[in-house]
């Protein structure tokens, strides 16, 4: 991944928006998860790496929309029709969201991973926005970057080589 | 600088001290244990927005092996011994008298319950001097090992910190072996990044 490559990073608990030919990415990620939201007609893209699944888990003010699932989700749609995309050809692509610590407990984050999934899953649903393709869970790290040419969404691990969605 | 990281010149330095002497600990017990001498720098103290974190240890792609210990009791927060995956395996390698290992290219169930030892030996060291030195209870949880991206890893904790904030505060001590060229790739860290309420107890119990 040079610097030739038109690419844009995504970094944990922001969210970007990229129209074709660009690429946007984003590494490293363990129970947090990657959310595209894209525009095939439009071929523009969004991508969020979210952290917790719902905002009024936050004491903390001013609120980063790209943290929680539900303001992501709200968010990069309206990102997206700022840049032109159509929310009538939006679909979805998630990755993410594994229990990297399984049988370590802690007090409030448990289960983070499965729960932001949940919760990124149940916001799509309420907008209308399809998942078109998914791969979630597990105990795995994931590096995602997804093509707006192809709108494929391309997934690389350490254990489990690389895999396209 | 957000208002939950309160940091005087004095208080780094006392957290610093803290390290300095914790991490220290540890690498006396790695030497002990590896037979080798282990040199450590002055450990870093500082205030790092989540992607800073991130792009620690050599960014967050980086392979490394990472035994995780949460702390709890009067201080709570996380702490981490990460290492570059091929310095992980020659300390395995040495722990266990050179134990032949079949397969080069996956950790093997009997090198990760070494590693896990090794890093539950080290930041019990680090702990002990933490807990000594501030007369606050440190409870540290059943270690946890995994072979993976640092950024996958180290977001674990950022999770943990996200609830209350933007920025995690991170006391950074790298432990190496002694005469090898410092880079990352052997670089070994020790990281603990308490809770925002953990450090206000520190500075209180000791007058910073």
């Amino acid at each position: 991944m040079g610097h030739f490559e038109n690419v844009v990073k995504v970094g944990i608990s922001e969210m970007n928006v990229v129209k074709a030919p660009w690429k946007i990415r984003t590494t490293g990620l363990g129970s947090c998860v990657g959310l595209v939201i894209y525009d095939d007609v439009n071929k523009l893209a969004g991508l969020a790496h979210i952290m917790l699944p719902d905002s009024s888990l936050s004491n903390k003010e001013p609120l980063n929309c790209a943290k929680y699932a539900d303001t992501a989700v709200t968010e990069l749609i309206r990102l997206l029709k700022n840049y032109g995309g159509n929310i009538m050809f939006f679909k979805a692509k998630i990755a993410g969201g594994a229990e990297m610590f399984p049988h370590r407990p802690s007090s409030k984050i448990m289960r983070i991973g499965p729960r932001n999934v949940e919760a990124v899953k149940q916001h799509l649903l309420s907008s209308n926005i399809p998942i078109v393709s998914e791969d979630v869970g597990g105990k795995n790290g994931r590096t995602i970057e997804f093509d707006t040419n192809s709108f494929i969404l391309t997934i690389r691990t350490v254990n489990l080589g690389v895999k396209q969605i | 600088m957000s208002k939950l990281f309160d940091l005087s010149n004095k208080r780094i330095d006392i957290l610093k001290e803290i390290a300095n002497i914790g991490a220290g600990n540890a690498a006396t017990s790695l030497s002990q244990l590896l037979n080798k001498k282990i040199e450590m720098k002055v450990p870093n103290v500082y205030v790092a927005s989540f992607n800073d974190v991130m792009d620690l240890a050599g960014g967050a792609e980086t392979e490394v092996t990472a035994v995780y210990i949460r702390i709890q009791e009067d201080i709570t927060g996380s702490m981490f011994f990460i290492l570059p995956i091929p310095q992980a395996k020659k300390y395995a390698k040495a722990l266990m008298n050179d134990y032949v290992l079949q397969d080069a290219s996956t950790m093997k169930e009997m090198e990760c319950s070494v590693l896990q030892e090794l890093g539950n030996i080290l930041i019990g060291s680090y702990l002990s001097v933490l807990s000594n030195m501030t007369n606050l209870m440190v409870n540290p949880s059943v270690p946890a090992i995994q072979c993976d991206m640092f950024g996958a890893i180290i977001s674990h904790a950022l999770i943990e910190l996200s609830l209350e904030s933007d920025e995690a505060l991170v006391i950074d001590a790298v432990i190496k072996e002694e005469g090898h060229q410092d880079s990352e790739l052997i670089r070994g860290h020790i990281f603990f990044l308490p809770d925002s309420q953990s450090y206000k107890k520190i500075f209180d119990i000791l007058e910073v």
